[in-house]
């Protein structure tokens, strides 16, 4: 289980810097939503993989560690909030500088 | 007394010249001279304490003990005597200056900086903690770089304050590198330990890289050679400022430092060949020059140079008076070149010109100026009875004492008497020509302005100071300069008596040097013609060298890192993340850390399988934007069962809400923004990147593989222990986020708020009238608002509003809580209007966004500082049981009211967000701002 969910970790960070290093900022804020996905998710990893044993008091004998999940729940939100920041960043960069080129200019364009 | 007073009182005396912009020079200098004279008068108060062999003392505030920076202040006899001539003669600067710049108007400037550096400069005299003293050291370069700049308007001036910062600046960096390695030798950066750890110091392997960067510092300030072309060049400076920053004080302070560090660094091989070979450079070099400079100011700057060259000459020499030498000249020095620095402004603004060619006779028009300089002028050539004839006659008698190294024995007595003789020569020069030898030629100004007599007097009184300490020099010596000297060595001396000082050899050598510079002066003419065939080495001009070359350098430099392009950027970023956690991965031995992998289901794997597969799809269609979207949504769907299947109910539901919300948005941008992303990549930048991206996904893979295999040491134990006794709920998740760690939770809640009003912000004039590339018709939906939809969508809203009301409610005993309810709350209400469209919806609901999430923080606060009320710290929760008919008994807690904060923080950021997005959609607007 753990190299599992460790190669889908992988995956998805490769996925997510792969699109990040991108020239458009729509594909920028795909990876980014990729990469934030697998942080989060090795964040939560930390409090180590628990089945069926939510953190709450009485239902199990072992629970789940509670602090990452609370840390990473805080983290989501937040996530959330940049995601849109970044979004409506890269709409304002799209209809200021005519294109959506993560340098603000697109290089096929001649400039002269 | 606090010593700190003698820095503050100048340094809050620098705000009112600042105060009374545009008044006389008179009155300024009247009120400038009050913190002046009142620091001036708290130090003669502890003259009697410190000349009669008082102890060190020391006063300290804790300021930042980590960093070992105290604020601490250290007042002893070496102390004393720079603390005195700084305010003495800054005293008389500013009465100088109430002359100089009499008529002129906005000097207030001069005042205010010249209080200023005399604060800063009792800061490096005063200080007990190094690092303190740096902060001052620092502050000193800075207003000599204003001062010497101060006539903005003239390219010289501004070149040459440039030119003293980044040598004088530079050499500060230096010293701060010393200091630092200096403190950590000796285990504080408090002087008292540093100045007892002498040994230790010298034995430490670092003594050597140390000692250079503390002299480095020394020399840049002191201009020794070669640092030493910022001093001619400072003199662009109004004369107050080179009179009192350009010879008396500022260029003292290197001097300063390398007496003060002399009992921790001292009186080693590689100490006396640095300051010793440095300072007989520097001073053949500056007397040398000085005999040949035109320019008043110009020779009186290299002979200061040639001076300072001289007491460091004596500070490194190590025999066994050589300190006390180097004091006693520093202090005669002060005295004698202050007044000449005067003199030379009046005759400049009397004839409007400072070259000595045209300048002569001035006898005829300033006798009693004559009579003054002549004291002063006889002090630096070293005439019986005067102070400087004493102090150069300590200076033969010790450079007769070097026994070590051998060439030394002969070099360095025949070297001083050498410079004596030069020093003689421009002595008599800068007196002889100004005041006599012949009539003026042809000055602009005609006949010359006539200085009135009271401005005199701070001549006069520095040359009443220099006869003093000529005629009773005992006095001097055992009130001033031993109790310094004994502070220099951290050792008691013998007391000393000067009038038995010497022998025939000294005398011998100060009659050659005066014999000799005078028959060097009546030869000049030929040897100026001499001097003018000799090739020119124009220091400025390899300096400048140097920077033009530095600057281009750097900046070609940063314009290949630097080329405007982020996407490059974000490659050397992730490049550099990659190499520095890379190159600690690879030490890494035992990936496996031993505990038991796990059982796999085949249901896990094949969500993993799918999680995998979406994100790679994301990555292979993301040319075709809204795919990858939809692919996105699907990761984030399989997140949110990844955190379902290992036991986080709270996380997914977060997770799921979330991801409904940021597939709106980003659906919302994609329909400005082009539907397709263009292939531009090349095939090698393609690979490269999979490459670096590969790399840093192994990485993770074996750095969460090795953590997970490792068992795990958490804090969480206290959290499960005191959920419920401490926070009175059972789902530990949201005790912590509203109780333990609800101080964390309440920034991050504003955090969300301040991104949604930024969100706010940048899409009020955001003019969206033409989409940035049309969209082919067709591939959006006609039909904005399907009437199946809408309909649904009312349905749902009042059924899903109970639901986040339950989960709000049972949050702090079961999954759910303010974040997740307040996320339903926000999906139920965006439901409305993707169903009903931004206008229908915006009429029937409440859109106050902004005072929304303004009213959750301060719920939140307001629960956070009730606990004040009854004696707790901030945001402690008080809890107890309700029982509501029909709902049955449920836990109620304050920190209900907390999560009720974040709820309303949640669903008002959330809406904010996206309806001021949803707003673009529509063609016209709504016509008025939304939340």
């Amino acid at each position: 289980m753990a190299l599992l969910y460790a190669i889908t970790l992988g995956v998805l960070t490769t996925c997510g810097v792969y699109l990040l290093l991108r020239a458009r900022t729509f594909t920028v804020i795909l990876g980014l939503t990729l990469l934030s996905h697998a942080v989060n998710l090795y964040l939560f990893a930390s409090g180590r993989l628990v089945s069926s044993a939510p953190a709450i008091i009485g239902l199990s004998e072992q629970p789940a560690d509670p602090l990452p999940q609370a840390l990473v729940l805080t983290a989501i939100v937040i996530g959330f909030a940049m995601t849109a920041f970044v979004v409506v960043l890269a709409l304002k960069a799209a209809v200021e500088l005519r294109n959506d080129h993560v340098d603000g200019e697109n290089p096929d364009e001649d400039l002269a | 007394m606090p010593l700190a007073l003698i820095i503050l009182l100048p340094l809050t005396g620098a705000c009112l010249p600042a105060l009374m912009q545009g008044r006389s020079s008179r009155l300024l200098a009247s009120v400038s001279a009050i913190p002046a004279l009142l620091s001036l008068l708290m130090l003669l108060s502890w003259l009697p304490h410190v000349a009669s062999g008082g102890d060190t003392i020391v006063q300290q505030l804790t300021w930042l003990p980590s960093l070992g920076l105290n604020v601490a202040f250290r007042l002893d006899g070496l102390g004393l005597l720079f603390a005195l001539l700084i305010t003495g003669i800054g005293c008389l600067i500013l009465l100088y200056a109430r002359y100089y710049f009499e008529g002129e108007d906005s000097v207030a400037r001069f005042f205010t900086l010249t209080l200023l550096f005399m604060s800063a400069m009792l800061g490096i005299v005063l200080s007990e903690n190094l690092l303190f003293m740096l902060v001052f050291w620092e502050l000193t370069s800075l207003v000599s770089f204003l001062l010497i700049g101060y006539n903005t308007d003239r390219q010289a001036a501004r070149l040459g304050a440039r030119m003293s910062l980044v040598i004088t600046a530079g050499g500060g960096l230096a010293l701060l590198g010393g200091v630092v390695l200096l403190g950590q030798a000796a285990g504080s950066y408090e002087l008292s330990a540093v100045l007892a750890a002498g040994d230790r110091i010298r034995a430490h392997e670092h003594y050597g890289l140390m000692l250079n960067l503390i002299l480095l510092g020394a020399f840049t300030k002191s201009a020794q050679f070669p640092f030493h072309l910022w001093l001619p060049h400072a003199m662009s400076a109004p004369t107050p400022v080179s009179a009192y920053l350009h010879s008396a004080t500022m260029v003292k302070a290197g001097l300063f430092l390398v007496a003060r560090l002399h009992p921790a660094l001292g009186d080693t091989s590689a100490w006396f060949h640095l300051v010793t070979l440095t300072g007989m450079v520097t001073l053949m070099l500056g007397a040398f020059v000085a005999m040949f400079m035109h320019d008043m100011k110009g020779l009186l700057a290299y002979s200061t140079v040639s001076h300072l060259g001289l007491i460091m000459l004596l500070l490194g020499l190590g025999t066994p008076m050589a300190l006390a030498a180097a004091l006693f000249h520093l202090l005669c020095h002060a005295l004698f070149k202050a007044p000449l620095f005067m003199m030379a402004g009046y005759v400049e603004h009397a004839t409007g010109t400072r070259d000595m060619r045209r300048i002569n006779g001035m006898w005829r028009f300033m006798p009693a100026m004559m009579v003054l300089s002549g004291i002063s002028a006889a002090a630096m050539a070293g005439l019986p009875l005067m102070s400087g004839y004493l102090s150069k006659k300590m200076l033969f008698t010790e450079s007769l004492q070097v026994s070590t190294p051998d060439w030394a024995v002969v070099v360095i007595p025949l070297w001083v008497t050498l410079a004596g003789l030069f020093s003689v020569a421009y002595s008599i020069r800068i007196f002889h020509n100004v005041f006599f030898n012949g009539r003026p030629i042809d000055l602009p100004v005609w006949p010359p302005h006539v200085t009135g007599s009271a401005a005199l007097s701070p001549i006069a009184l520095l040359a009443v100071a220099t006869l003093l300490v000529g005629l009773a020099p005992q006095q001097a010596y055992t009130t001033l300069i031993q109790p310094a000297f004994t502070a220099a060595r951290q050792a008691l001396v013998a007391p000393y008596d000067v009038s038995t000082l010497g022998g025939n050899v000294p005398m011998a050598m100060s009659l050659i040097a005066l014999a000799g510079g005078a028959l060097f002066y009546r030869t000049r003419d030929p040897l100026f013609r001499f001097h003018a065939r000799l090739p020119e080495v124009d220091a400025k001009e390899i300096f400048d060298w140097v920077m033009r070359r530095t600057i281009a350098l750097s900046q070609r430099r940063v314009f290949q890192l630097e080329n405007g392009s982020l996407q490059r950027y974000l490659t050397f970023i992730v490049i550099t993340v990659v190499l520095l956690v890379g190159l600690e991965l690879v030490a890494v031995t035992h990936w496996h850390g031993g505990l038991p992998l796990g059982p796999l289901d085949p249901l896990t794997v094949m969500s993993a399988l799918l999680l995998c597969l979406a994100a790679i799809g994301v990555v292979v269609f993301h040319h075709y934007r809204l795919p990858a979207l939809l692919l996105l949504g699907v990761t984030g769907l399989f997140v949110t069962l990844a955190f379902a299947r290992f036991s986080a109910p709270d996380l997914a539901l977060t997770q799921l809400m979330v991801e409904v919300m940021a597939v709106v948005i980003m659906m919302l941008a994609l329909s400005f923004l082009p539907q397709t992303s263009p292939r531009e990549s090349t095939r090698t930048r393609m690979g490269r990147d999979l490459a670096i991206a590969g790399l840093i996904g192994s990485g993770v893979t074996a750095f969460s593989f090795a953590i997970l295999t490792r068992p795990q040491q958490t804090i969480s134990d206290f959290f499960l222990a005191n959920s419920v006794p401490g926070g009175g709920g059972t789902n530990v998740v949201n005790v912590i986020l509203v109780d333990f760690r609800g101080f964390d939770t309440l920034g991050e809640i504003t955090v969300l708020g301040i991104a949604a009003v930024a969100v706010f912000a940048f899409t009020r004039d955001l003019q969206l009238k033409e989409r940035v590339v049309d969209t082919q018709p067709g591939h959006w939906v006609a039909e904005p608002h399907p009437i199946m939809l809408s309909t649904v969508a009312r349905l749902v809203l009042p059924i899903a509003l109970l639901v986040s009301a339950y989960i709000f409610l049972r949050g702090h005993n079961l999954p759910g809580g303010g974040f997740i309810a307040g996320l339903i709350t926000a999906v139920a209400l965006t439901l409305q209007y993707m169903a009903g469209g931004l206008v229908w919806a915006q009429q029937r609901m409440l859109t106050a966004f902004r005072p929304l999430i303004g009213a959750g923080l301060l719920i939140a606060v307001a629960t956070g500082l009730g606990s004040w009320l009854f004696g707790y710290p901030f945001l402690t929760s008080a809890h107890g049981h309700v029982t509501l008919p029909l709902i049955g008994e449920f836990e109620l807690a304050t920190a209900m009211l907390f999560d009720l904060g974040v709820y309303a923080t949640v669903v008002g950021s959330t809406l904010l967000i996206l309806a001021n997005l949803g707003k673009l959609m529509t063609v016209a607007g709504p016509g008025k701002e939304i939340g």
